[in-house]
């Protein structure tokens, strides 16, 4: 396992299936957000906040989640780093464009976008409702009322979290793909349907997540 | 017989091969232990003989020019590879194999080496198979042939048009297994500079570092020559840019016969030479000539009009176009053999007919193919071909007819080697298209592969024992020796005079000044006046260059320029060498054409009487005329007769 | 069709006397370049201009000059083998370029290919790699018939289009990562995709990747660069079969 893990392609693997992992979470914590602009008393939210923070195997996944996370991400700044050492003497002209999509060539700066964004998200957010419910019990509100109260009452969040949709969206639209060329689970016949149902994953995320905090924004709620 | 010993084993032509096998002396295994071997150049015979010799247990040292032995220029070779597999049914024979190489060659090669390359031929491709190399296959799963170059059967085996490539890197791949082995150190961006002798046997050589420029000293037991031609000597040709003769050269001036040196084919299709400040030719593929049509215009004016870019070709309508091949052979039209369908180009050309604007051009058209065929078909049969010509000259096949014109091509002649392909020197080898053996005076299409790989994997390996069993108790070779010391003195000197004439003029000045001399004289056609005049000229571009070169940078670093200025410095003396042998031989035969040996309709006409033999020429001095020796050739189971395609 | 005439052309190019010292770009021009020359008559013309000025000349790697021996590198207007698709270096030509253009020529960059001279680069850790298993590993003679083992046309055409590969080296100057993997993976694949080489297909890919990764190369993070500036069109699909390859046979020992 040593051997694999200090080869270039074991350590691919490692990325691949942390994201392969991310992206799972990613589509159901869509899903649920979704329940915000479906319901404006935010009962059916609520609920569904509520099951989540109950269900004994979404408790089980959450660390592993959380490791998820740390290993993708400390991972790709392992990676980045010797593949940036690969590299003594840089170019003085690149002309990248043709050859190679932006998304790909900036995964790390996507990603590191991204981690930024995820760390405002967690104090926003997951941070109150885990650590500290007294807050919103304070507030005697539940959590859509949190959820819906930031967005109705700040633009400017409402902005940072359609970035951020977008920002996860561009990182989705070369990760997933690429996720199972690493995997070797691709041949000629495959890349283009990874990369078309990669790109729909992408743009489902980025207009999904970005459509809530749109929905609060422009009033469109009773 | 003089000096010149062939050891052309006795008894029917069949049963040479395996009766000399049975003869020679084998070494034993541990005794190849102690066994060094020197190989130079690492093209298909380089790197084969180096793999297979490494693999039987010999001390291998390769040595390669380039930065690495897969980029031999081997690599460049496109049609593909012959062996009588008669995997096609179609009545192939070794036999059939053999004589379709000692006519092509113009009966100016020996019976028995052919017949061995003919023997051995299938051999090299189940080798080559099981090295993994992609041969195109049938849809059964079987491997596919093409026929080639004017031959009755299909035995042409190919991978796309990258035969050569492929077969490399086969060849490369089990150097790379010995490499990694031990059995073979690689020393790549290494030239040779010298051969060393001690006591009449080769016991090493000279090369020099071409990174750091150091001068470094190699001994072994036998050192094999595998470095391929001299057809740079003409400056623009179609081999690569660092392809030389001077590890030939050096083997010359110690004492190896060279063999036939005028001997060099032209190849009719390639892509002409624009401007004067081109340094390299561009081959397209013989098998163009299957399905494209050869024609100038019939009008002077239509040609002046084109070479001023006034016309269009496509706007000639057919009954101004002369067809030439198919009209002066009507029975193999635009399938003549190599040599007569250049000397065709050249003669409408020199009449004025040239069709670009140095008219220097023919056209090469695919309309008619395509109205017959289709353009998918065509497509199919040419499309990386036609790919690669728009991307050089920028015009589409599809649409305009292509332009083509000979270019040097091959070197038939070579280092003399006897039946065992050693030289005259005791210890040295010479294979591939380094020595003069299998191709006479014209080599047949896709058959510079077989050879190279005949000669490393299956011929050399056995009779290179013979020798070295009497080897076993030299000891290693001591580079400290004096023989050494002074070869390496000797080439240093060379090297520091050559630096040191800080001239004016580049290498290439000189080197394209040798060319044109070349080409106008012993190129295509030869006269007796020209190649005196020849001889004349070289002389004079030597003295100058000898005075006048400027070589810049240093010589203990990288330095293409000087690296340049040894090749041509020996390229004078090879071109000259080649014009003294075109001279001896008032003949034509395959790719020499003498003028003054033509028929009445300017075809070329053999003189069997006078010229059946291999001109051998020893070195006799800086400056001295070299000596000719003859070695006669004997057919005893082939009839001469005169090569017709009318 | 017709030819035309660039007037003037300004050329960055790195400098670097040996592979100890430090380089520099300096600039040169150059006039009257027909559209018609290519990358390396330029290159010619220029050399033979700055001999006469008593310079010393631009050292680049080149051989063949018809696209397949795979010595001519130069990374041109930040791409390898400059402006066109599907060419080395030696089969670009001036049409590509613009009069009065400044051409910035570098040689390769990565840590495994040391920069020798100027613009040449060595690439030996290629023939490493190589040596390292890419190879079926049969002595000459002894072989059965060539058609003992019938091989599917489309096995042989896969095996073909990987093999194509002509180790120039312009996937790990093109790759921001300079990695190696579709060199790797063409040897791997072009093997791997015959009867032939599958008997050792797996140390083959285990033996390969680890010395590919103790030359110093980067990883492959799947940009696709390599397979756009390679020369030959070499498929990254052969990347996949690569990583494959390489799970199956670190999973089954």
């Amino acid at each position: 396992m040593s051997k694999f893990l200090t080869a270039s392609i074991g350590r691919k693997f490692v990325m691949s299936l942390s994201g392969l992992f991310l992206m799972v979470f990613i589509a159901v914590h869509l899903g649920l957000n979704l329940l915000l602009i479906f319901d404006d008393s935010g009962s059916l939210f609520n609920e569904g906040a509520h099951f989540m923070a109950t269900n004994p195997l979404i408790k089980i996944m959450e660390p592993i989640l959380g490791l998820g996370f740390m290993i993708h991400i400390i991972w790709s700044f392992f990676l980045e780093y010797q593949n940036w050492k690969a590299r003594p003497v840089k170019y003085a002209k690149k002309n990248m464009s043709g050859a190679s999509s932006w998304a790909s060539r900036n995964m790390l700066i996507l990603g590191a976008l991204v981690l930024v964004f995820l760390v405002i998200h967690i104090i926003d957010f997951f941070w109150v409702i885990k650590f500290s419910p007294e807050e919103i019990e304070h507030l005697a509100k539940g959590d859509y009322d949190l959820v819906a109260g930031l967005f109705k009452e700040s633009i400017f969040a409402c902005i940072l979290y359609i970035i951020g949709g977008v920002l996860l969206g561009l990182h989705l639209s070369h990760g997933f793909w690429s996720s199972f060329q690493t995997l070797g689970v691709n041949n000629k016949f495959w890349l283009k349907r990874w990369q078309v149902i990669g790109q729909i994953y992408a743009v489902v995320v980025a207009v999904g997540f970005s459509i809530i905090p749109l929905y609060f924004m422009l009033g469109l709620y009773k | 017989m003089s000096i010149l010993d062939s050891k052309i084993p006795e008894g029917p032509l069949a049963e040479k091969w395996n009766k000399h096998k049975a003869a020679i002396k084998v070494v034993s295994p541990a005794n190849k232990r102690k066994l060094e071997i020197i190989v130079v150049g690492t093209g298909l015979g380089g790197a084969s003989a180096a793999a297979s010799l490494a693999e039987l247990g010999y001390k291998v040292k390769a040595f390669c020019y380039q930065d690495s032995p897969r980029r031999a220029h081997s690599i460049a070779a496109q049609g593909g590879i012959n062996a009588a597999k008669n995997y096609q049914n179609d009545n192939d024979s070794v036999f059939r194999l053999f004589y379709d190489t000692i006519k092509g060659g113009d009966y100016r090669a020996r019976e028995a080496n052919v017949y061995r390359l003919a023997e051995v031929s299938p051999n090299i491709i189940d080798q080559c198979v099981a090295q993994g190399v992609p041969f195109g296959r049938e849809y059964g799963g079987l491997l596919d042939n093409r026929s080639f170059g004017g031959v009755l059967v299909s035995r042409t085996f190919y991978a796309r048009g990258q035969t050569g490539q492929q077969l490399l890197i086969g060849a490369y791949q089990a150097l790379n297994r010995q490499i990694a082995k031990g059995n073979v150190e690689m020393y790549s961006r290494h030239e040779m500079l010298d051969v060393v002798k001690i006591d009449g046997k080769a016991r090493g050589i000279i090369a020099r570092d071409l990174v750091t420029g150091e001068i470094k000293r190699y001994g072994a037991h036998a050192v094999v020559v595998a470095t391929g031609g001299y057809g740079n000597v003409f400056f623009l040709s179609t081999n690569a840019m660092g392809s030389n003769g001077s590890a030939a050269w050096q083997c010359y001036k110690k004492g190896a016969f060279m063999s036939n040196p005028c001997f060099v084919q032209i190849h009719p299709t390639c892509i002409p030479v624009h401007g004067d400040q081109q340094s390299k030719l561009t081959l397209m593929s013989e098998s163009l000539r299957n399905d494209g049509r050869v024609w100038v215009p019939k009008k002077k004016e239509d040609a002046v009009k084109l070479q001023k870019g006034e016309l269009h070709p496509n706007d000639i309508a057919d009954e101004d176009r002369d067809f030439y091949l198919e009209r002066r052979y009507p029975s193999y039209g635009n399938l003549v053999p190599r040599d007569v369908a250049s000397r065709a180009a050249k003669e409408r050309c020199d009449a004025g007919f040239g069709v670009n604007s140095e008219g220097k051009a023919v056209f090469l058209d695919f309309k008619y193919a395509i109205e017959r065929l289709g353009k998918s078909v065509i497509e199919a049969r040419y499309g990386n071909l036609f790919q690669m010509y728009e991307k050089i000259t920028d015009v589409d096949p599809y649409k305009a007819p292509m332009m083509i014109y000979p270019a040097i091509h091959y070197s038939m002649g070579g280092t003399w080697v006897d039946y065992n392909l050693m030289t005259s020197v005791p210890g040295l080898y010479s294979i591939g298209e380094a020595n003069f053996s299998d191709h006479g005076a014209n080599r047949l299409g896709a058959s510079a592969l077989m050879q190279g790989l005949a000669d490393g994997y299956f011929i050399l390996p056995y009779t290179i024992g013979d020798y070295l069993a009497d080897e076993i108790m030299t000891p290693k070779v001591d580079v400290s020796a004096p023989e050494f010391a002074e070869a390496e003195k000797e080439v240093t000197a060379r090297i520091e005079k050559l630096y040191n004439i800080k001239g004016t003029k580049s290498v290439d000045y000189f080197h394209k000044k040798l060319g044109h001399v070349m080409w106008d004289y012993v190129g295509m056609s030869r006269n007796a006046e020209g190649l005196k005049k020849a001889i004349e000229m070289i002389k004079e571009i030597r003295e100058e260059f000898w005075k006048d070169v400027r070589i810049p940078g240093e010589l203990d670093n990288l330095n293409p320029e000087l690296e340049k200025a040894g090749r041509v410095a020996d390229f004078f003396d090879i071109g000259e060498l080649m014009a003294r042998d075109a001279l001896d031989r008032n003949e034509s035969c395959g790719g020499h054409f003498r003028e003054e040996s033509a028929t009445e309709e300017g075809e070329a006409k053999r003189n069997d009487e006078k010229f059946t033999y291999v001109s051998c020429w020893e070195y006799k001095g800086e400056g001295a005329e070299p000596a000719l020796h003859k070695e006669d050739l004997v057919f005893e189971n082939v009839k001469l007769t005169q090569r017709s395609y009318k | 069709m017709a030819d035309k005439i660039l007037k003037e052309l300004k050329i960055k190019v790195w400098r670097q006397k040996n592979a100890k010292s430090k380089g520099k770009f300096e600039t040169y021009i150059i006039n009257d370049i027909s559209t018609g020359s290519s990358f390396l008559e330029m290159m010619d013309i220029l050399n033979n201009d700055l001999i006469e000025k008593g310079i010393d000349p631009i050292a680049f790697d080149h051989d063949c000059r018809e696209g397949i021996c795979g010595t001519c590198s130069l990374y041109i207007n930040g791409r390898p083998h400059g402006p066109d698709t599907e060419v080395t270096t030696c089969q670009l030509h001036m049409r590509k370029f613009k009069d009065g253009e400044t051409i910035i020529i570098e040689p390769w960059r990565a840590r495994a290919f040391p920069v020798i001279k100027d613009l040449v680069v060595d690439r030996t850790a290629f023939d490493k790699i190589l040596q390292a298993g890419g190879f079926v590993s049969v002595n000459t003679g002894g072989v059965p018939d060539a058609n003992a083992i019938p091989v599917s046309r489309d096995d042989a055409e896969e095996a073909m289009d990987a093999a194509a590969c002509i180790g120039c080296g312009a996937c790990v100057a093109a790759c921001k990562n300079s990695s190696a993997m579709l060199f790797v993976s063409a040897k791997v694949s072009h093997l791997a995709n015959l009867p032939q080489g599958k008997v050792e297909a797996k140390s083959r890919a285990l033996n390969m990747v680890s010395k590919m990764d103790e030359l110093g190369f980067g990883g492959c993070t799947n940009t696709r660069a390599c397979e756009v500036e390679c020369p030959k069109s070499i498929s990254i699909m052969n990347i996949a079969r690569l990583n494959r390859e390489y799970l199956k046979s670190r999973l089954s020992r």
